[in-house]
């Protein structure tokens, strides 16, 4: 038995060894580099949901006339940075995938990227806002706008509509987003109002369940509107503690608020805030409706913001591989040839908006600002596009 | 700084600090009876948020099919703190009994270790039971937040406070007056003379942990009205600083363990707005992440000076008032 069992183990192994020469002529592959486990596996959920649905839309692709099956390679980082390095590894290696999607969250898809660019892949993560992700790296992309231009976003909004001149933000200070974010949004604030009109700066680090310190001191500083850069998991606690520290003003968040399961820890201690975010499911339209209905219809929830990011940067993706009108079977050649493409593409028309890539590998988009409503949902409130 | 920002302040450290004090207690008590630190008491803190979550969401829907008008929420509340603690115990009792019993004879570092595995069993149990992904601690009374001259407060922070210090007041009667509190500090003075008087250790032992591990579990609870989103690692730094109150408080000292938890919660809370003085004194700029690092090095310092604590007595293990 236990030789049996080795017998058809190495006759398997074999039979992967010599198969990648026999895949090479009728498929594309492509490999998703996606936290199913860990930390955050409702972002690896929502990438693999997206994915499987645009795989039932199109199996096949047509390339220079002719027509190839569409395979799709999950693996696992488990919201770690040395296992995302391994899979960008193996998938470029052993799985010999013509490019890659994801990781989905900047601690991943940084020191990801680097192994990407190296050996010449080209790569989009859908999600990482941070600069490092794409910075200097020509096969590396991105499927959304970036933390320099969501700090300013966020200022402007609080400014013009919420009408604030002094600014409070709380933020943890060991984690590379909020960081980031939050000195984007000071920076852009006390640009508009002067030095000093951000109040209060006050900080955390991760792990951190007591804010009352910190808020404490917060509302002592009166501040108009208090920003939060946070994940969906630290924005409930955050909140209530600032009202039980009597603070009834203004609350923004960013895009990480819409990653997950705001709603259904925070309840009713977030409703009536505003966030900016990639897209908005309440009140969309077109072909951005069309894919929220047909994810609602197939999964039973609403698409966040990582499974509409992951469907769009499958069709860049996709498009990049028909506008090199042919693929030679060779697959480094062939990667080149689809990170030119990618470079080039123009306008293309995605659920998230419309994308041109920058010569960096970012696209231009347009940010939207949801405001939680009474119902729970993200309801649109309105776009800022960059200048 | 006004007076109005201190009061807030302490009243922020006063919550904080009953965590820490409800938390102490376990492991100075177990510490007293058996000269050993149960480094598992921390999980068995989320443990019994965890059951509490469990209750509280059992009751919920219980009282959902047969009319809320039967069940207020605080009642409800009362009912889900009393049955966690009944389980809870029982989770400490296991623990004594797979974890401890079999190393009461092995070294002190041995027990040690075992506590730690038997954490990490619990943690790592948790996400493979409930997947990892954080939940929420149904809120069982609604909150009220009452605005006193304009320090606020809220009516479950004055709840978990008097919850806290009538629990800590029923354990030292508890220990003063019955006939098993006796045994508890006869067994820290003397384990080896117990037997001869015919009191089990097995049995005083195992009621330690229990006695401990449902102070935890009411914890657990409270916490998750206060910070509702649980997570299974949620007790592990919960655990050390709760360890240090019960080493600042003095070895097997249950008042010591008490007032070190509140101190501990003082001294972390108050660093923040002492920071933001100092900041405004001499134009710094030191950023409230620091509070860890400051609120530690004022507990080291204290221990440099104090180095049995603040209860606490050179030679001695024995289960003080």
């Amino acid at each position: 038995m236990k030789r049996g069992a080795f017998f058809i183990v190495s006759l398997a192994m074999v039979a992967l060894l010599l198969s990648p020469s026999a895949w090479a002529a009728n498929e594309i592959r492509l490999g998703f580099n996606i936290p199913l486990t860990g930390d955050n596996p409702d972002v690896g959920g929502s990438s693999r949901n997206a994915a499987e649905m645009y795989l039932k839309e199109n199996p096949t692709v047509n390339v220079g006339g002719k027509s190839y099956k569409l395979k799709f390679i999950y693996e696992d980082n488990e919201y770690k940075p040395e296992s995302a390095v391994k899979i960008n590894t193996k998938l470029i290696t052993e799985e010999e995938v013509l490019g890659i999607i994801g990781p989905q969250s900047s601690s991943q898809a940084v020191p990801a990227g680097e192994v990407a660019n190296n050996m010449a892949t080209p790569m989009i993560s859908p999600w990482s806002t941070n600069p490092n992700t794409t910075l200097d790296r020509p096969y590396v992309f991105r499927g959304c706008f970036l933390d320099p231009f969501q700090g300013p976003v966020a200022a402007n909004f609080a400014t013009d509509e919420l009408g604030a001149k002094k600014a409070a933000v709380i933020y943890d200070i060991a984690a590379d987003y909020p960081k980031g974010l939050a000195e984007n949004f000071k920076e852009a604030f006390e640009k508009l109002h002067g030095a000093g009109s951000v109040v209060a700066f006050e900080s955390f680090t991760t792990g951190d369940k007591d804010f009352s310190a910190q808020m404490t001191n917060i509302v002592r500083t009166k501040a108009d509107v208090l920003f939060i850069p946070q994940y969906y998991s630290e924005v409930p606690l955050i909140i209530r503690s600032a009202k039980e520290m009597g603070w009834t003003r203004d609350i923004l968040g960013a895009d990480a608020w819409g990653g997950g399961d705001l709603m259904g820890l925070c309840g009713d201690d977030c409703k009536g805030y505003y966030f900016s975010t990639h897209y908005a499911a309440a009140g969309a339209k077109g072909a951005t409706k069309a894919f929220i209905d047909a994810y609602t219809a197939k999964y039973g929830k609403t698409p966040d913001d990582v499974a509409a990011l992951t469907w769009d940067t499958i069709g860049l993706m996709v498009q990049a591989v028909k506008d090199t009108g042919g693929l030679s079977g060779k697959i480094k050649a062939d990667r080149t040839k689809v990170k030119d493409a990618l470079a080039a593409v123009k306008d293309f028309p995605g659920i998230t908006g419309s994308m041109t890539f920058t010569p960096d590998g970012d696209p231009k988009k347009c940010a939207v600002i949801v405001q939680i409503n009474d119902a729970g949902q993200f309801a649109f409130h309105k776009s800022v596009c960059p200048k | 700084m006004t007076f109005n920002f201190l009061m807030q302040n302490f009243i922020n450290a006063l919550q904080w600090g009953s965590f820490y004090a409800l938390i102490a207690l376990g492991y100075s008590m177990v510490y007293s009876i058996l000269m050993l630190f149960n480094f598992a008491h921390g999980d068995i803190f989320m443990v019994g948020a965890y059951i509490g979550l469990g209750v509280a969401t059992a009751l919920l829907a219980l009282v959902g099919t047969s009319g809320a008008a039967l069940l207020p929420g605080w009642l409800i509340l009362v009912l889900t703190i009393l049955i966690s603690m009944f389980l809870t115990a029982f989770v400490g009792i296991i623990v004594e009994r797979v974890a401890y019993r079999p190393l009461r004879d092995a070294p002190r570092a041995s027990a040690a270790i075992t506590g730690l595995m038997i954490g990490i069993i619990l943690e790592t149990s948790n996400i493979l039971f409930l997947g990892g992904s954080r939940l929420k601690f149904p809120q069982l009374i609604e909150s009220v937040t009452y605005n006193i001259g304009g320090v606020y407060v809220t009516n479950k922070k004055i709840m978990i406070v008097l919850v806290s210090l009538g629990l800590m007041l029923a354990l030292h009667q508890f220990v003063r007056r019955t006939k098993y509190g006796m045994a508890m500090r006869a067994m820290a003075y003397d384990y080896l003379v117990i037997p001869l008087m015919g009191v089990s250790m097995n049995r005083i032992a195992a009621m330690t942990f229990a006695i401990g591990s449902a102070l935890a579990a009411a914890a657990g609870i409270l916490f998750g009205l206060a910070y509702p989103v649980l997570d299974p690692y949620m007790g592990v730094s919960f655990g050390w600083k709760a360890f240090v109150a019960a080493i600042l408080g003095g070895r097997g000292s249950i008042m010591g363990a008490c007032i070190a938890g509140f101190m501990l919660g003082f001294i972390e809370i108050m660093t923040v707005p002492a920071i933001q003085i100092l900041n405004r004194l001499f134009a710094l700029n030191i950023g409230s992440n620091l509070r860890d690092l400051i609120a530690y090095s004022i507990v080291l310092l204290i221990l440099i000076f104090r180095p049995h604590g603040l209860f606490g007595e050179a030679y001695s293990a024995k289960l003080r008032l």
